[in-house]
């Protein structure tokens, strides 16, 4: 078998083949998209729910109105649409609105154990796919009121506490007035550029 | 149980760099900080299990669901989906969305002065069978012009959005038709520097495919890479 980053042999059924390159989801991904979004992975009345929301923004500080969103995590219980794996239990997209603004409801997940049985603090991980994104951008919301944080590998792993503080999202003082409970609302703007740019992983 | 850690697998020149001026719009949007290592553990985290349930039957035919037949060329596009072993990937979930015949999308940002087509809203899912096999019905999408230099003209596509079985095959990418001539001109297309890459982006034209007096057939296989989880001994 060829090693990883070798450039694959000519298309024969079982020989490793060269992965499909990722092209932009262009300015109307909305219209292929949002019929799974906005459903957030628990309903807006479960006492569990917190809200996730911010907005994305380019590099002159300007609304990215035309972003998807897909946010994966542990620990949604019942995702209303789709089932669940082992490592995996729930999937939720929302989508920038005119105002750049994005809005999740869902749980709050567990801390996990990593592949080394090091703990990661809780987290979702996030992909962003947009006009002018060639390919998706991905990273992760940590949350601001999690002890845990102080122990994770990723947030250790980042050089000064103004870089890990773009990982967090800062739980909000008011109650989010669009939820129907009051639920815990926490804040994380994405900025794709600028001062404030948010920590990105990869390459993929 | 095996361990896993992940190992960057995909050949850096296969995708499209953030920043490709060629591409007006990456300009405000790409990152310009180094990315970060990929956490442990997210690379191969697991991918979303999609029901049966979540999918009406016509879902996968676009041609369906309004009072007559759209306009156009009535295509069927068919193809496997594969993980970089040649695995297929089964019970997945691939949207599709696209412009109609007259190169229009049913979008309110879209201002092309074409004709919307009221028998076609241009969306499409599916989950792959037990083979990793999906298949669509729709029409040829028409080219379409946009503003990102003087007389710019997207090539015919179709937007694919494919989930494999791992966070790290999640893949949002378009599918061309063969032959087209826009395609050597066109920024995004051209934004894949491995020719052989882009290639694959171009769907193949097949008359096993093509149905007698009804529809042509064009195939596009979709093969997910991304760093693959490498199991470790032990």
């Amino acid at each position: 078998m060829s090693a990883p980053g070798h450039p694959a042999a000519p298309c024969r059924a079982s020989s490793p083949r060269l992965p499909t390159p990722s092209q932009t989801a262009g300015p109307f991904v909305s219209l292929g998209t949002a019929w799974l979004a906005d459903a957030g992975t628990v309903g807006e009345t479960d006492p569990s729910a917190i809200v996730v929301a911010g907005s994305v923004l380019d590099g002159d500080e300007r609304p990215v109105t035309d972003a998807m969103l897909e946010f994966w995590q542990a620990g949604a219980p019942g995702a209303s649409l789709v089932g669940s794996s082992q490592s995996w239990s729930g999937l939720a997209r929302a989508l920038s609105g005119p105002d750049g603004r994005y809005r999740l409801v869902t749980v709050k997940p567990p801390a996990l154990p990593g592949p080394q049985l090091q703990l990661q603090a809780p987290h979702i991980d996030v992909s962003i796919f947009a006009r002018g994104l060639l390919q998706r951008l991905v990273t992760r919301i940590y949350f601001s009121d999690e002890e845990a944080n102080q122990a994770d590998p990723v947030l250790a792993g980042l050089a000064s506490p103004d870089l890990r503080s773009r990982l967090v999202a800062q739980r909000s003082n008011a109650d989010d007035p669009g939820s129907a409970n009051g639920a815990p609302t926490y804040l994380f703007d994405v900025h794709l550029q600028g001062d404030r740019e948010t920590v990105f992983f990869g390459p993929w | 149980m095996t361990t896993a850690e992940a190992v960057p697998a995909r050949p850096a020149a296969l995708d499209p760099p953030y920043d490709y001026p060629g591409y007006h719009s990456t300009r405000l949007r790409a990152p310009k900080m180094q990315l970060r290592p990929i956490p442990p553990g997210l690379a191969d985290k697991g991918g979303p299990v999609f029901g049966d349930g979540l999918l009406a039957r016509e879902d996968h035919d676009l041609t369906l669901g309004h009072p007559g037949e759209p306009v156009g060329q009535r295509i069927i596009v068919t193809g496997r989906l594969r993980d970089s072993a040649g695995r297929p990937v089964r019970r997945q979930l691939v949207e599709i969305w696209q412009a109609n015949a007259a190169g229009r999308y049913r979008h309110d940002l879209d201002r092309h002065p074409a004709p919307l087509d009221p028998n076609f809203t241009g969306v499409g899912r599916c989950l792959t069978d037990d083979d990793g096999n999906y298949r669509f019905v729709t029409v040829h999408p028409g080219a379409y012009p946009w503003k990102n230099h003087d007389n710019a003209w997207r090539p015919a596509h179709i937007h694919f959005s494919v989930f494999g079985t791992s966070f790290v095959e999640r893949l949002v990418t378009q599918m061309y038709f063969p032959g087209d001539p826009l395609l050597v001109m066109d920024p995004i297309y051209q934004s894949i520097a491995d020719r052989r890459a882009a290639e694959l982006l171009v769907a193949r034209f097949d008359m096993a495919t093509t149905v007698e007096s009804w529809a042509l057939g064009y195939v596009f296989d979709i093969v997910l890479g991304g760093a693959v989880p490498t199991p470790v001994d032990g």
